[in-house]
């Protein structure tokens, strides 16, 4: 596998190819390679492998001098993109040339290491491009998910005749001490991934927590297993390199015990779905009768109310919940940070606009890959025609008219094959506001968290105040009795003792919101800080792309304009 | 299309340059005139000339499609073996008829048209030319209507007197399956070409046609992205937001020059292949005369050669018939040679047809490419410019 192991070679290799690659005749463009072919695999989450290395130790593609001040800013030196052999940051104004398409195998890894040639290159000496951590930034992990396998289910499977999954080879390279060793792998199914996303949900609530693939049902007819099971392992590994990129849950035990730790991952009891619902049967009578005083106990409160076990919990704060919209008197307490308020509103706005021009970027690709196929389809009608008028051949004119043809045919294909190549880069730097599409579930995420911790923070509180009023009701009542009425007393006593618990309760819930609530401050502060150094990179990347080529058709159709100046008019 | 508006030269004798025979037409002013479905366009004929025949320097009519058809089938008619410049189609689409781009693709190709016409060397000696750039509305209206009664009415015609009656006399004679065609290996090959080309062309033209289409919805495309990329900025707002909007404006601003370069090469790329493909047909029509005029041609040979053997016959029975055999022989001698003259007449005018139509179209077709290129180079560079405007921006918000 051509990947990074050979980082000499392959730089050696483009440079000596491109050159190669432009000055190529187009004797039959028929079986010219076409490299789009390709791009519905290859542009996996680029952004994710840039952010996640060191691009000024592992640049594959950097050329073996450091490039100098001067180079540095190419808007300052003049477009030298005509020279090959410029160094990388040249590049900048150069986009990818069909050399660098063509030779790199399709896997994700070269891939993306092709990709930071482009103008995202995150080279630090670069002045173009911003990296997103400032601090850190040597740090890396970089995953990859390879090797698909089927498995046999081997112990009792509750289907006979035996399950098969899918595993998955996950590989991980980095150099962060926490995780003990710098390159391990381990083997994992779906369902493990599933698991990890549960866990990383509750122990991080309030954070963008990257959303899982879907769990989608194979249908049979519509695709081949082989097609999913590809298609799952991308989407395993744009899920595993975004969870590296989040400062936070890059270092999370979770996802260590997932990447280092061979065997099924073990579930904790909130997740376990059977125990859930074993025990919320268990508990639903005694607590519908009163036997128990369903006191959601402090170390409940940490988790949102969740089906099976918390059932009565979960009538409650639903209770709340219908009082809190269309009851009279205000809930105890209220989301009152209105810049969080505000801030929310934004999000909405925005996820509305990154949306719609997600809509609109996916039209323009489409649009531009139709102008480069008919261009290539008109270039070969006239390559015919050439053909034809040469073999016909009676009058001289005729064979003038079948060069100037192939003068345009020419020029067309390569137009088209520029239009095509322009096109897979233009993908890959729009697939950005894709991206952030994705971002903005996990923001849901966090928002909803934030709104489950503050309906339980009310749901005591209301609690609370019902306890006490039926305290006092039962002090009230048990005073009037002289020399005091025992059930009564037993009962206040009882009920003293579900208050306090109920208390304890409370305040954690309210620690919880507001640690949610700080944990979501923090996070919208990071996202606005990458979304603003991620978008503008996906602008230039977009811009200078479209520059290059732009460059490039041009001086396709300015030499045949040449050509063909002779029949020019006065006019 | 100027090229063919160029002074044509005709002069056989020697001339001073002021009084060199010119004549030049230009078909300009579409105006929509009538009501409801039977509304049409009708066009200014500018014509300037010195020829002898014409009135004034300068004179100017109006015409309409049907008039410009009018002329191509008299010229047609009479001019059999001379490739005659072909018509824009009639259009099949009601809603399509009146818009803009087609009143205009119509105009240039019918002002084309009439310019081959006058340029051509016999074609431009026409009385039915001249009737059509000079006859006043009136005149030429009449004549369209009745364009088939005066046809029919040509006395001097020797071929109508016997068209009918070779027709039956022939079936009979020669049967009526065998079809009489020319064994010219050279003409084999040329009608071979002329099939073939048509085929490749047509293809050639779909792709083009096609191609405008595309850079339609490209600019479309860019418009839409480009106001989506600026609502996107206003939500954004700060560097980054500006830098969306400016981004928005550029895509925008090309979205315009991409629908104007789609017209562009609607009409001096695509309309001149479409020309080439109708150029094509009509060589194909007067290889349908030729066949004709051959087959004429061998009828009469054929049916002369029996009035000959009936005539002898007549003679040496001394009929009294033999007087008005001998007429009837000799007319049909005449018409005889009368149809090999046009038959080899065709075919003189021909090949010098085809001389002249190959080298015509090498500079048509270098014209055309040579708009295409410029064309898309404007646009190419008209496309970098406008992005390469936003870098030193999208560089200060980065360092900002």
């Amino acid at each position: 596998m051509m990947g990074s192991e050979n980082p000499g070679f392959e730089e050696a290799h483009l440079f000596a190819s491109r050159e190669e690659m432009e000055s190529l005749v187009l004797d039959d463009p028929l079986t010219t390679h076409h490299p789009n072919n390709n791009n519905n695999n290859s542009y996996s989450s680029f952004r994710s492998a840039n952010s996640s290395i060191s691009e000024s130790t592992r640049h594959p593609l950097s050329p073996p001098v450091l490039s100098n001040p001067a180079d540095s800013d190419p808007l300052l030196s003049p477009p030298v993109y005509r020279n090959p052999n410029a160094s990388d940051n040249n590049s900048y104004i150069e986009p990818p040339s069909y050399a660098d398409v063509i030779f790199s195998p399709f896997d994700d890894n070269s891939a993306n290491e092709i990709n930071r040639i482009d103008s995202t290159s995150k080279d630090p000496d670069s002045s173009l491009s911003l990296s997103r951590s400032s601090s850190s930034s040597s740090d890396y992990i970089k995953i990859t998910v390879s090797n698909p396998k089927k498995e046999q289910e081997t112990a009792n499977s509750l289907v006979p005749g035996g399950n098969t999954y899918y595993t998955y080879l996950i590989t991980t390279r980095t150099n962060i001490p926490d995780f003990g060793s710098s390159e391990f792998s381990v083997r994992r199914r779906f369902r493990d991934v599933v698991t990890l996303s549960d866990r990383l949900a509750e122990a991080y609530r309030g954070f963008f927590i990257p959303p899982r693939p879907d769990k989608n049902v194979v249908e049979s007819q519509v695709m081949q297993k082989q097609e999913f099971v590809e298609q799952r392992r991308v989407a395993l590994e744009k899920y595993l390199r975004r969870l590296a990129e989040h400062p936070i849950i890059r270092l999370s035990d979770e996802l260590k015990v997932f990447l280092q730790v061979e065997g099924r991952l073990p579930l904790s009891l909130s997740t376990d779905v059977a125990s859930r619902m074993l025990d919320g049967a268990v508990k639903l009578p005694k607590q519908l009768f009163g036997e128990s005083t369903a006191v959601v106990a402090p170390h409940e409160v940490v988790q949102p109310a969740k089906g099976g076990r918390d059932l009565l919990r979960l009538f409650k704060e639903l209770r709340q919940s219908v009082a809190n919209d269309w009851g009279g008197s205000k809930p105890p307490v209220v989301e009152e940070d209105k810049v969080f308020m505000e801030k929310k509103e934004r999000i909405h706005d925005l996820e509305q606009q990154i949306s719609n021009a997600s809509q609109q970027a996916e039209a323009l690709v489409k649009a531009q890959q139709d102008m480069g196929e008919t261009m290539g389809e008109l270039g070969l009608a006239f390559i015919k025609l050439t053909k034809f008028e040469n073999e016909e051949a009676m009058y001289n004119s005729q064979r003038v008219r079948a060069a100037d043809m192939k003068c345009l045919a020419t020029a067309a294909v390569k137009a088209s094959r520029f239009y095509r190549e322009l096109n897979a880069q233009t993908v890959k730097h729009l697939d950005t506001l894709h991206e952030y599409l994705g971002i903005m579930l996990a923001v849901h995420g966090a928002f909803a968290d934030r709104t489950s911790a503050l309906l339980t923070v009310q749901t005591l509180l209301s609690e609370l105040s019902t306890l006490h009023s039926r305290a006092e009701k039962l002090e009230a009542a048990s005073s009037k009795i002289f020399g005091g009425d025992k059930s009564r007393n037993h009962k206040i006593e009882e009920l003293k003792e579900t208050i306090r618990v109920t208390e304890d309760s409370k305040n954690v819930a309210i620690r919880e919101y507001e640690r949610i609530k700080e944990n979501n401050r923090c996070e919208l502060e990071r996202l606005d800080k990458e979304r603003r150094v991620d978008f503008l990179n996906m602008l230039k990347g977009f811009v200078v792309n479209q520059v290059g080529y732009a460059e490039k058709i041009s001086d396709v159709w300015t030499k045949v304009a040449e050509e063909t100046s002779g029949y020019a008019r006065d006019s | 299309m100027e090229q063919q508006r160029s002074v044509s030269g005709l002069s056989q004798s020697p001339r001073s340059p002021s009084s060199q025979p010119y004549l030049s037409v230009s078909v300009t002013d579409p105006v929509k005139l009538g009501n409801g479905v039977q509304a049409y366009i009708s066009y200014r004929v500018i014509t300037k000339t010195n020829f002898p025949d014409y009135q004034g320097p300068e004179k100017i009519v109006i015409r309409r499609y049907s008039d410009f058809i009018w002329l191509r089938d008299r010229l047609f008619d009479k001019y059999k073996g001379i490739f005659i410049p072909p018509l824009p189609e009639k259009s099949a689409v009601e809603k399509f008829r009146f818009s803009a781009e087609f009143i205009e693709m119509r105009r240039q190709a019918l002002d084309v048209f009439v310019n081959r016409i006058a340029s051509h060397n016999l074609l431009q000696q026409s009385e039915d030319l001249r009737t059509f750039l000079q006859a006043d509305e009136e005149t030429m209206e009449r004549l369209r209507s009745y364009e088939t009664g005066i046809f029919k009415k040509k006395p001097a015609d020797l071929m109508q007197i016997f068209k009918d009656v070779q027709s039956k006399v022939s079936d009979v004679v020669l049967g009526k399956e065998k079809p009489v065609e020319e064994s010219n290996p050279e003409y084999e090959k040329l009608k071979h070409y002329v099939f073939e080309l048509e085929n490749h062309l047509a293809e050639a033209q779909k792709h083009a046609y096609r191609l405008v289409k595309r850079h339609r919805e490209l600019g479309q495309s860019l418009s839409d992205f480009g106001k989506a990329a600026k609502l996107l900025g206003a939500c954004e707002g700060q560097a980054l937001g500006k830098a969306f909007s400016d981004l928005g404006a550029k895509s925008e601003a090309l979205s315009i020059k991409l629908q104007k370069e789609a017209h562009q090469l609607l009409m001096s790329f695509e309309e001149p292949l479409k020309d080439y493909v109708r150029a094509v047909q009509s060589i194909k029509a007067t290889i349908g005369e030729r066949a004709n005029a051959f087959r004429q041609q061998c009828e009469l040979a054929e049916t002369m050669k029996l009035k000959e053997i009936n005539l002898d016959k007549l003679m040496l029975t001394r009929s009294d018939r033999v007087g008005e055999a001998e007429h009837e022989y000799k007319e049909l001698k005449a018409a005889s040679e009368e149809a090999t003259r046009r038959f080899e007449t065709i075919v003189r005018q021909m090949n010098e047809e085809i001389v002249r139509f190959q080298e015509q179209k090498t500079q048509d077709m270098g014209i055309a490419f040579h708009e295409f290129a410029k064309g898309q180079a404007r646009l190419a560079n008209n496309v970098a410019d406008a992005w390469r405007s936003l870098l030193p921006k999208l560089e200060a918000c980065s360092s900002a």
